[in-house]
């Protein structure tokens, strides 16, 4: 893809003013503000990953947090390790352990974080095989993806001496050396995100805009159709769940440096039917549209809950059914629409004025 | 040979109940075959099983002469030559006319080809070539979602054109369609069949009467006769059962 190809498309073009906002940002905002900010990007790359598989392809994952979680873990779990600085980690002493479990020794290691791509690959790739060869599909596939985040839950509260139970992974003290708590990590922190943020962009960008997101949308609209066209839908369909599971777990290791904790409750089924809304705010199958719901519910939801912590709940719900209701294609649904409008009416205008000089 | 596709004593059972029994026929190549017959005879079945949705307890179905197509996994029809186009239209609606083409007409539909690949000329002109002759070619930039039912049903045909196929396997291709819409696809069928096997279910007898090479008559998922409109039509056995019944205005 060119840069000039790139700038064809309407979407792409807002993409690069917020991210020349999100850029400037730091001029305006304070330090506190910018890590926040950080987080919502870190949402937003999740953000695409869902649409991807959502809004492309059709299909419901209600579990995403769990690949969120998993890149978080594991991003956790190497901050932990160089928090202990070669001593165990605090709360496995808490609960009684004298070693280090296996489980834990690659991620005293930098190359560690390769895992932040791996495990969700994986993880993808088995249960994405499982199912979908086995075309499970619609909500069967939405109520088994819910199952696998319950099931993680619990599993991460239960092993409390391998992954901190309820409370987590927290009290990271430095990353690569430098100090969390400094501002200048923070801000390296931000632009980090924001460089990740592009490149995921650009990634799902270069799948939808070749053949291969017509055939996701084929696969959306008639899977038997796409079938007897010759493709074979279920290797189509554990791609875009790997390739969304591992946006997913990177979106978790971009979170986890910037907030400084990362627990169960982060990848529970509440949190990952939230991040579901956020795209169907935004506008789904447009990928900005991921983008600007994820950064803007979470804009809004620190701003509402800062104010009146008890209404955000009934906020949410109340924006979902808004949306569901009056603009299916979320906000850039709507923008569409007027814009075409306008866009119709300028070029109305426009052949107004050329048509005396064709005469 | 001149046999496209044999089927030997296909017996379908669904919990005891025989949607197919023990059904043998012969499908010689260029034919225009329709299957007709009251609702539950097993027509649509029979296109199941031969293209692999469901799974028949006995029989053999057999193309092209050697080729043994019983378990063969649905999305590989395409490649040996044969298609299929469901009862309700099946477009891609959010995709245009051409992309819709676009991922019928590729021969390489692995994930790194349809990222990397792009269409061939050659490929294009035919894409050109078949949405002439279905009368969509000033529709190529239009979504699939914008077009009539009609035109639905001509472009899923499209679909299955760019193929190159030796059988397409049609179900009521001209249900809910008008009698000039019906005359359309009537004619289209005669030129698809010029180069393929064309095998439908439907119960448009009017349609039946004019483009049928060969019926076959089933019933209770037996065949009940087989042979040209006129034996049919003549088939005391089949006038009883089928165009007897409300078929009066249409026999």
């Amino acid at each position: 893809m060119t840069t000039k190809t790139f700038f064809k498309t309407p979407a792409n073009r807002i993409f690069f003013v917020i991210i020349l906002l999100l850029l400037l940002a730091p001029l305006f905002l304070s330090v506190f503000r910018i890590n926040l900010l950080g987080k919502f990007i870190a949402y937003a790359i999740l953000a695409l990953g869902i649409d991807l598989i959502w809004g492309y392809t059709g299909i419901l994952s209600l579990g995403h947090g769990v690949f969120f979680g998993l890149g978080a873990y594991a991003m956790g779990m190497y901050l932990k390790m160089e928090a202990a600085h070669g001593r165990l980690p605090d709360f496995m002493s808490w609960s009684g352990l004298e070693k280090l479990p296996a489980l834990w020794a690659p991620f005293s290691s930098p190359l560690s974080l390769a895992l932040i791509i791996i495990i969700p690959a994986i993880l993808a790739a088995i249960i994405g095989f499982l199912t979908f060869k086995n075309r499970i599909r619609g909500v069967y596939f939405s109520i088994l993806s819910q199952a696998l985040s319950l099931i993680f839950v619990i599993l991460f509260i239960g092993q409390q001496a391998y992954t901190g139970g309820t409370n987590g992974l927290t009290g990271f003290r430095t990353m690569f050396g430098l100090p969390l708590a400094a501002d200048n990590t923070k801000y390296l922190l931000y632009y980090a995100a924001i460089f990740f943020l592009v490149i995921v962009y650009l990634y799902c960008r270069f799948l939808v805009s070749h053949r291969l997101g017509k055939i996701l949308m084929a696969i959306r609209d008639g899977e038997n159709r796409v079938r007897f066209s010759g493709y074979n839908p279920a290797a189509y369909k554990i791609f875009v769940y790997v390739s969304s599971a591992v946006i997913a777990g990177i979106a978790g290791a971009i979170f986890v440096p910037q907030v400084g904790i990362i627990s169960p409750a982060e990848m529970g089924i509440v949190p990952s039917i939230e991040m579901v809304i956020w795209v169907a705010i935004g506008g789904r199958g447009t990928l900005i549209g991921a983008v600007i719901g994820a950064i803007l519910v979470n804009g809004l939801k620190s701003g509402i809950s800062e104010s009146f912590p008890e209404v955000w709940s009934y906020f949410l719900g109340l924006a979902f059914i808004i949306v569901v209701i009056f603009m299916p294609e979320g906000l850039i649904g709507l923008v569409k629409k007027y814009s075409t409008r306008i866009a119709w009416r300028v070029k109305k205008e426009k052949t107004a004025e050329k048509s005396p000089s064709i005469n | 040979m001149n046999t496209i596709l044999e089927i030997k004593d296909l017996t379908v059972s669904f919990d005891g109940f025989r949607a197919l029994n023990g059904v043998t026929t012969k499908i010689e190549k260029g034919e225009i075959r329709f299957f007709i017959g009251s609702n539950g005879a097993g027509k649509t079945t029979l296109l199941d099983a031969i293209c692999g949705r469901i799974h028949p307890q006995q029989g053999t179905i057999v193309f092209n002469g050697d080729k043994n197509i019983m378990r063969y996994p649905e999305h590989k029809l395409v490649n040996i030559g044969i298609g299929r186009k469901f009862q309700v239209p099946s477009v891609f609606t959010s995709l245009s006319v051409h992309e819709n083409m676009e991922v019928s007409a590729v021969k390489k539909r692995g994930i790194c080809s349809s990222l990397l690949q792009k269409l061939t000329r050659q490929q294009e002109q035919k894409i050109d070539e078949i949405l002439t002759l279905v009368d969509l070619k000033n529709y190529r930039n239009k979504m699939a979602s914008e077009l009539s039912h009609g035109q639905k049903q001509w472009l899923e045909i499209a679909m299955l054109l760019v193929q190159d196929l030796k059988l397409i396997m049609l179900d009521e291709p001209v249900a809910g369609m008008g009698r000039k819409e019906t005359t359309k696809t009537g004619e289209l069928l005669k030129k698809i069949a010029q180069h393929c096997t064309v095998i439908i279910v439907e119960h448009d007898m009017e349609f039946v009467r004019e483009y049928a090479t060969k019926v076959t008559v089933m019933h209770e998922g037996r065949i009940l006769d087989e042979g040209s409109i006129d034996q049919i039509q003549n088939n005391p056995k089949v006038i009883d059962v089928y165009l007897g019944r409300g078929g009066e205005n249409c026999a």
